[in-house]
Parts: structure tokens; C-alpha cells; sequence
């Protein structure tokens, strides 16, 4: 079947893609640059039986959608730079309470108020360590529209399939760009849900996890009458002060993570075969990476690009097989160094790490990847 | 041996609860479940939601689905768990600061979009599980640990905040008034809308002794002398009045409420 | 290959992210690619604002213009911003009440805002005029692509004003070839 290729904006796609993910509940509050992923989502979910609430400020969305997931419903919100600032510490709860939901941000100038129209990757760090107390994290950057509303579905799935609040970590380059996509039939999809506990209501333990480390989660309303705290808690969800319950929730959060890295975990590559240089960046800017990809391989210079996927956990086993062979990481972004302190830790010293930084509200050109590397060489 | 609604409401394996002695939380925690009783709700559609504090504590110890959430901010998961699923009846715990001072601003909203909660806040002036300092609710000029030459700031009227921003059924008992306490929070719960049940309660343990207010059972009897029934209290004289606070029901006027008004928007796609 | 950097300038409130996303979807129709972007500041009226498409046959890498092919202006002050950017050989387009005798491009002078206003009798409709003016001088996308596109993006029961907006816009560009 020929599919309609049709114009369509990075928010739009975040909320075609969360749709056909199933989700069914948004609540937001309004702010440039992901306001329109609050207005289609309003539009758009009670025509499929959901529910969109404006909250009266981030906080209370990012509640909200906690909330409703546990009534089963997949839930999201979405944000931009001060909004996910004030998300924190409900994201945390979400992560220690293990319930599934997703949360956009659609990175703009920072800090503070910032420039709210412009483009920037200044969360990467917030977005892996913004909530207090150690956790895992899970977070998504697409870089194309199509990929936006790909991505947007496999945030769900991982949410839903490991019971982790999922960041997409979208930039405003993103979030605004218009391209040409064509996207799936709904049946080309695969959509999972969270795993259901199985026996008797009685002897359901709302946090014994299985081999897998992830507890099957039932649904507030349907009789298990459950306790879900942001306290530290045992495997019935009641709190505990004790020094080995505490140990060993916290690492479980961590390993459940760990554990399954390698089904978590996505970059793509592109002429990393023969390439002595290989440009690292995310988003927005791997458009201008392939652009100056090309522009240097015209030259005669052998380039490659190197795109985590999930920013989140990194491909850290990857990009360090990389360093066996290239000489050169540039590492480009839109902040003033936050990815390149994580391909620092990475590489060591088996490679020559450069940076393209930019904070001026425009997106990185590829000139400027080019001139550096032209620089460097 | 715990009563019969202790015994049917409580996750009794959880008791003792953490409250001090004399403590008027296990009174009003109580008074829920005799409300919820006596209306014989089916106990699995009821979601028991609360913030950061003493009163908050309260979930763990009731046998439904119970959310303990960040300070604050019960209100908006409770939003949320209503919204999903407007089957459910959805009570909110919480306390004062806990309400009206770091989630002030969420239950204004909640009252002015009538959604289907009941919120019961246990007012005991003071923070107590941070170790007694002052509240929104804190009375002019008394002591807290952040207080100690006396509040300075003006107290919040929960009651009224409540009704004039919007809820449609709110009341205020005490402690010692417990047979009203549970009438108000079962015709709270009858409302379809927002309803607020203001409980006052007493912490001899911080506010008290900060304020030589007298044991347990003082704190009780100054409940018992200082309120007055707002029925009566119209046939009162202001001087007679001097002192003393309100309780009883203050407004009780349904209007529509948020979940069925968003069904009716669903409803208009389904028709089609 | 066949590609085309367009921007659109002018100010907030004359349409011209419309414009710029009914370009896109023209090239789209026409079996092409395209990306639009734009950039605006804090005002919804007034102020310099700008959108830019990029039609290619190719797959589109970096979505923003770097050497344009065609340059719009609507008015005085996108002009001074944003005309740099145009390349040696690039169409510039202006409405007649920009003044571009700096412009070391060829330009294309033409009343689209009057015409709008005062000949067609509706100021909402200077976009389109615009895109049809463009399109007769550049021809980025196929006429029939562009009828296409803006019937399918202006609100209902404005289609005849529209077509007569574009075929206006059309008369004028050929006008300016001239």
C-alpha cells in the first residue's frame, strides 16, 4: 500500500506517535517551544475516549499523569526547559513508585527563562541527573520528524515494559521543523503494555519483582487495594527504615535498567567503517553532522557520524569499540559541554575528543562542524 | 481488640500508627471510615490519596488503594486518578502546610474546577513532622520552632479559601465533635463536586507544648468550649462570638461536575 | 540534483509561516521533498519574522537555509535582517515598499501588499498573493501543486478569494519577469 506522504510538524508527530502508543491521558501547561504538543493533545484525545487536563503549572501535570497511570491509562506530559525544572521531583517519584508515563521536553534556550523560542540541548545532564538521590534513567533524542513520532511510541513501550518514567529529550529544532513523512499503518506498530500481575488479589505484592527485576503492576480501581509511597518501601509497597530493604530497592532500580541495557540502549552510525574522525552529536545538531559529513568526505576526508538514540542510557559499549580505531571525536551541541563529558569518561584517553559548542539561540550550521574539524586536523 | 470499622477499614497489621499519643489524627482518620461505612461504597472503587506530613501518613494505615505522594501535592495525583477513572471515589488526606501553604495553589484549582474529590485536611496548626514549626494556619502570635518570638504572618481560613474559590460542599468539625466530623465527610462524599472537610485537629506534642496549651485532653476540651455551631452561632451576639470559631456545613450548593463535563465532550465524538 | 532554499521574511501577522508551510506542502504534492523552519521572536504581531523551506529531490540533512536560492521580503525591516543570506544568481522578491537598491541580486519589485489590501480588498490574503508572485518568477513548485496546497490549508468558504489572490500573485510575478 502506497502511504500519503504528507508535511507534518515535530510536536504534531510527538502527538500522533503518543496516540498510537495509547496513550490516553495528557495533562500540561502551556510553554514555547512544546505548546503544541498540549493543544493537538487536547484536540485530538477525546476523540479516541482519552482525557487532557491543563494543570495550573508543571508540577501538578507531572502528577497528574502519575496519577492516572496508575489507573492503567498511559499517560503523558510535555515541557520545556523551566517546566521540566519544576517536573523533577515528581519525575523522581515516578521513578521510585516504578510507574510508567512519559514525559517530553522540548529543549529551548537556557538557563532560566532563557531564550524560550530558540533551540538548545542545555538538559542533557538535567535530564539524566535533574531529580534528586540515584536512579536510572531512560531518555530519547530523535532527530528527524519521523523518528519523533517513532520514538515517541518506543518512549511508551520502554515506560510501560520497564516501568520507568521515559524522557523524550526532544530540541526546539525538532519540536518546530515541518518535513515531509510518511508514517506507519497502526498495524505495522508494536505496542507493549505493562506486564499484569497474575493470582489472587490477597497475595499481590505491589513491588516483588520477577527474574526480570520489574514488578507486574496492577491497576488503582480494580481490587488489589494497594499502597504506592515515595518513601523507601519493601516488596509490599509499605515504607521501611531498614538500612538492607532501602539497599536493596535502589540498586534493583538500577539493575532493572542495567539489565536489560542492551534491549534499551540505541545509536545509529554512519561511515564509521573507514572513518579517522567521527562526529558525535544528537538531535538537531546530527542534521548539521550529516550535512558536514558529506561536505568532507567532497573532500577526500574520511568522516563518520555517530547518533545516540537513546542519549540515556549511552552506548557506552560502542562508542569505546569506536576508540580502538578513530582518531578524532568531535563531539558538537547545542550547551557548552555536557554529552562530551560523558564521551570523556567513555574514551579516556584512547582518542582525541574535540568540541562544537553553541549558546547564541541558533541551531549548529555545518560550516562550523566543518571549520573545526578543518582546524583540528 | 480494634473496632469493627477499625478492624474492616484499617490495614490492621500496619498499627500501632506513628501518631503520638493523643494525636487528633487517629480520631479523624477513623471518622473517614465510618463515613465511608455508613454509605457502603464498594471499598475497591475508593482511591485514598495524600501529600507530606503527619496526617499524610494516614493511607498506609487504610485497607483501598492508597497513593502517598510528594508534599503538596496530593491534590493534582488525586486530579489525575479521578480524571482517568471517574468511577472511583477519590479522598484526599492532607494537612495544613501540606495544603494550603506548599500545595496552596493546587487546591485552589481544585476547587474552581469542581472535580470529584473529597478532601479532608487535618489542621493541627503546626508542622508536626518536621518538629512543630509554624503553619498557614498557625494562629497570629503564636509559637512555632520558626516562631519563637511568635508568628507574625496572618492565618489562613481554610473553610472559606476553599468555598470562595470554588468548592461546592464544605464543612468544619473537630476532633471532639466527631459525630458531626463524620456527617459532614459522609455528605462530602454524596457531593459529585469538590468537597473540603476541614478537621481541627491537636498536636500537644509540638503546637501544644509550644503554646502551653495543656495535655491531650485539655486540647480536646479547649475543641469543645471554643467551637460554635454555625447554626446557633446566628443567633449569637458578636461579643458572645469573640474567641470562638465556626463548625458545622458552610456551603453546600452542587454545581456541575469536571469528569462528567469532560464526558459530555467525549460523548459529542462518539455520537458521530 | 534539484533543490531549492527559500526564505520568507516579513513581519508577524502577514502569514508568512503559512506561506512557508504551503510551499512545503506544494513541493511535497509535487513528488519532492521539503523541510520548513522558521524563526519568530516573543511577538505574535509585528517584529522581523521568518520561515524558510528547503525542496529537494534528495534527502534533506540540514533543515535550515545557508545559501539561499530565493528571498521574499514583505517589509523594510526583514529586509535589512534577513537579505545577506542570498546567493550570487539568487531571485530576490520584494514588495514594492521595500527599498533594495543596496541588493547586489537582480530584484524583483511588486505591489503584493496594495494588491492585497486595495485590489483584492482583504490584507489576510498578501501570503498567498505572495506565493503566487513567487512561484510565476521562481518556479519552485508547480502551479497546480500550489492551488493544491492552498485550498487545502485556507479556511472554508475563502477558496474563490484565495485562487483569485494566487492568480493575482501570478500576474504580478510574470508581470515583474517581464
Amino acid at each position: 500500500m502506497k502511504r500519503k506522504a504528507r508535511l507534518m510538524q515535530g510536536n504534531e508527530a510527538c502527538v500522533e506517535g503518543a496516540i498510537a502508543a495509547g496513550m490516553r491521558f495528557f495533562a500540561g501547561y502551556p510553554i514555547t517551544p512544546s505548546t503544541e504538543i498540549a493543544e493537538l493533545s487536547s484536540e485530538k484525545l477525546p476523540c479516541v475516549g482519552g482525557k487532557f487536563i491543563q494543570m495550573e503549572d508543571e508540577i501538578a501535570s507531572m502528577a497528574a499523569i502519575i496519577g492516572a497511570s496508575l489507573t492503567g491509562l498511559k499517560s503523558m506530559t510535555a515541557t520545556s526547559g523551566p517546566g521540566f525544572s519544576l517536573k523533577q521531583e515528581n519525575l523522581g517519584y515516578a521513578g521510585i513508585t516504578e510507574v510508567p508515563c512519559v514525559v517530553v521536553n522540548v529543549q529551548r534556550g537556557g538557563p532560566s527563562t532563557g531564550l524560550p523560542t530558540s533551540p538548545a540541548q542545555g538538559e542533557i545532564m538535567q535530564a539524566r541527573w535533574g531529580t534528586h538521590g540515584d536512579h536510572p534513567v531512560i531518555a530519547l533524542t530523535p532527530s528527524s520528524v519521523r523518528e519523533t513520532f517513532d520514538l515517541t511510541i518506543r518512549a511508551f513501550n520502554l515506560s510501560e515494559k520497564y516501568r520507568i518514567p521515559v524522557i523524550l529529550l526532544m530540541d526546539e529544532v525538532i519540536g518546530h521543523m515541518r518535513e515531509r513523512v510518511e508514517l506507519p499503518d497502526t498495524s505495522e506498530l508494536e505496542i507493549i503494555d505493562r506486564k499484569r500481575p497474575a493470582g489472587n488479589k490477597e497475595d499481590y505484592k505491589a513491588y516483588k519483582a520477577d527474574e526480570d527485576l520489574i514488578p507486574p503492576m496492577a491497576n488503582f480501581g480494580e481490587g488489589y487495594r494497594y499502597h504506592v509511597t515515595g518513601l523507601v518501601h519493601d516488596e509490599t509497597g509499605f515504607p521501611s527504615n531498614s538500612s538492607v530493604v532501602a539497599d536493596k530497592l535502589v540498586r534493583r532500580l538500577a539493575d532493572k535498567i542495567e539489565m536489560h541495557k542492551d534491549d534499551i540502549i540505541q545509536w545509529e552510525e554512519q561511515n564509521t567503517e573507514d572513518a579517522d574522525i567521527v562526529i558525535v552529536s544528537i538531535g538537531g545538531v546530527s542534521r548539521a553532522a550529516d550535512t558536514a559529513m558529506k561536505m568532507l568526505r567532497s573532500k577526500g576526508l574520511k568522516v563518520g557520524t555517530f547518533r545516540p538514540i537513546t542519549v540515556w542510557p549511552f552506548p557506552e559499549k560502542r562508542l569505546e569499540e569506536l576508540a580502538e580505531k578513530v582518531n578524532t571525536f568531535v563531539v558538537a551541541e547545542m550547551n557548552l559541554g555536557q554529552m562530551v563529558l560523558e564521551v570523556e569518561r567513555i574514551i579516556k584517553n584512547k582518542a582525541k575528543i574535540e568540541r562544537v559548542n553553541k549558546v547564541n539561540g541558533e541551531a549548529i550550521y555545518p560550516e562550523e562542524i566543518v571549520t573545526k574539524i578543518e582546524e583540528v586536523l | 481488640m480494634p473496632s469493627a470499622v477499625v478492624d474492616k477499614f484499617f490495614r490492621t497489621n500496619k498499627l500501632p500508627q506513628i501518631w503520638c499519643p493523643g494525636c487528633g489524627h487517629g480520631i479523624i482518620t477513623r471518622a473517614i471510615t465510618v463515613a465511608v461505612e455508613k454509605l457502603g461504597f464498594d471499598r475497591d472503587k475508593i482511591c485514598v490519596v495524600s501529600g507530606i506530613g503527619c496526617s499524610s501518613r494516614a493511607t498506609g494505615y487504610l485497607d483501598f488503594d492508597t497513593l502517598h505522594t510528594t508534599h503538596g501535592r496530593a491534590l493534582p495525583f488525586a486530579t489525575g486518578v479521578k480524571l482517568a477513572n471517574p468511577d472511583m471515589k477519590v479522598i484526599v488526606i492532607t494537612g495544613d502546610g501540606d495544603c494550603t501553604a506548599i500545595g496552596g495553589n493546587h487546591l485552589i484549582h481544585a476547587c474552581r474546577r469542581n472535580i470529584g474529590i473529597t478532601t479532608i485536611v487535618f489542621n493541627n496548626n503546626i508542622y508536626g513532622m518536621t518538629g512543630g514549626q509554624y503553619s498557614p494556619t498557625t494562629p497570629k502570635f503564636d509559637k512555632g520552632t520558626t516562631a519563637p518570638y511568635g508568628n507574625i504572618d496572618k492565618a489562613f481560613d481554610i473553610s472559606n479559601l476553599a468555598a470562595s474559590a470554588g468548592a461546592t460542599y464544605v464543612g468544619r468539625s473537630t476532633a471532639y465533635h466527631t459525630n458531626l466530623l463524620i456527617s459532614l465527610i459522609e455528605n462530602g462524599l454524596k457531593n459529585d463536586g469538590f468537597s473540603l472537610i476541614e478537621a481541627i485537629s491537636s498536636c500537644p506534642t509540638y503546637y501544644g507544648r509550644k503554646n502551653k496549651k495543656g495535655d491531650a485532653v485539655n486540647m480536646l476540651e479547649w475543641q469543645k468550649d471554643h467551637a460554635v455551631n454555625i447554626s446557633a452561632a446566628s443567633k449569637m451576639t458578636p461579643e458572645s462570638l469573640e474567641g470562638k470559631f465556626l463548625i458545622g456545613e458552610f456551603k453546600n450548593s452542587p454545581e456541575p461536575e469536571y469528569t462528567s463535563e469532560y464526558q459530555k465532550i467525549i460523548d459529542r465524538f462518539n455520537k458521530e | 540534483m534539484d533543490k531549492h532554499e527559500i526564505r520568507l521574511s516579513g513581519s508577524g501577522g502577514q502569514g508568512l509561516i503559512l506561506a512557508g508551510i504551503i510551499l512545503a506542502e506544494a513541493a511535497i504534492i509535487d513528488g519532492k521533498n521539503a523541510v520548513q523552519t522558521q524563526s519568530y521572536g516573543p511577538e505574535a504581531r509585528g517584529g522581523a519574522s521568518k520561515a524558510e523551506v528547503i525542496i529537494s529531490t534528495e534527502k534533506i540533512d540540514f533543515p535550515k537555509v545557508r545559501e539561499c536560492d530565493i528571498f521574499l521580503s514583505l517589509t523594510q525591516k526583514s529586509y535589512d535582517q534577513y537579505s545577506k543570506g542570498l546567493k550570487e544568481g539568487g531571485i530576490m522578491i520584494v514588495d514594492s515598499i521595500v527599498n533594495a537598491n543596496n541588493a547586489k541580486n537582480k530584484v524583483y519589485s511588486a505591489p503584493i501588499i496594495d494588491t492585497a489590501a486595495h485590489v483584492i480588498g482583504k490584507a489576510m490574503v498578501t501570503n498567498i498573493v505572495a506565493l503566487g508572485a513567487l512561484v510565476a518568477i521562481s518556479n519552485a513548485v508547480t502551479r497546480e501543486a500550489l492551488e493544491q496546497a492552498v485550498l487545502s490549508r485556507v479556511p472554508k468558504g475563502t477558496e474563490e478569494l484565495n485562487k483569485k489572490a494566487l492568480e493575482m500573485g501570478y500576474i504580478m510575478g510574470e508581470n515583474a519577469i517581464k
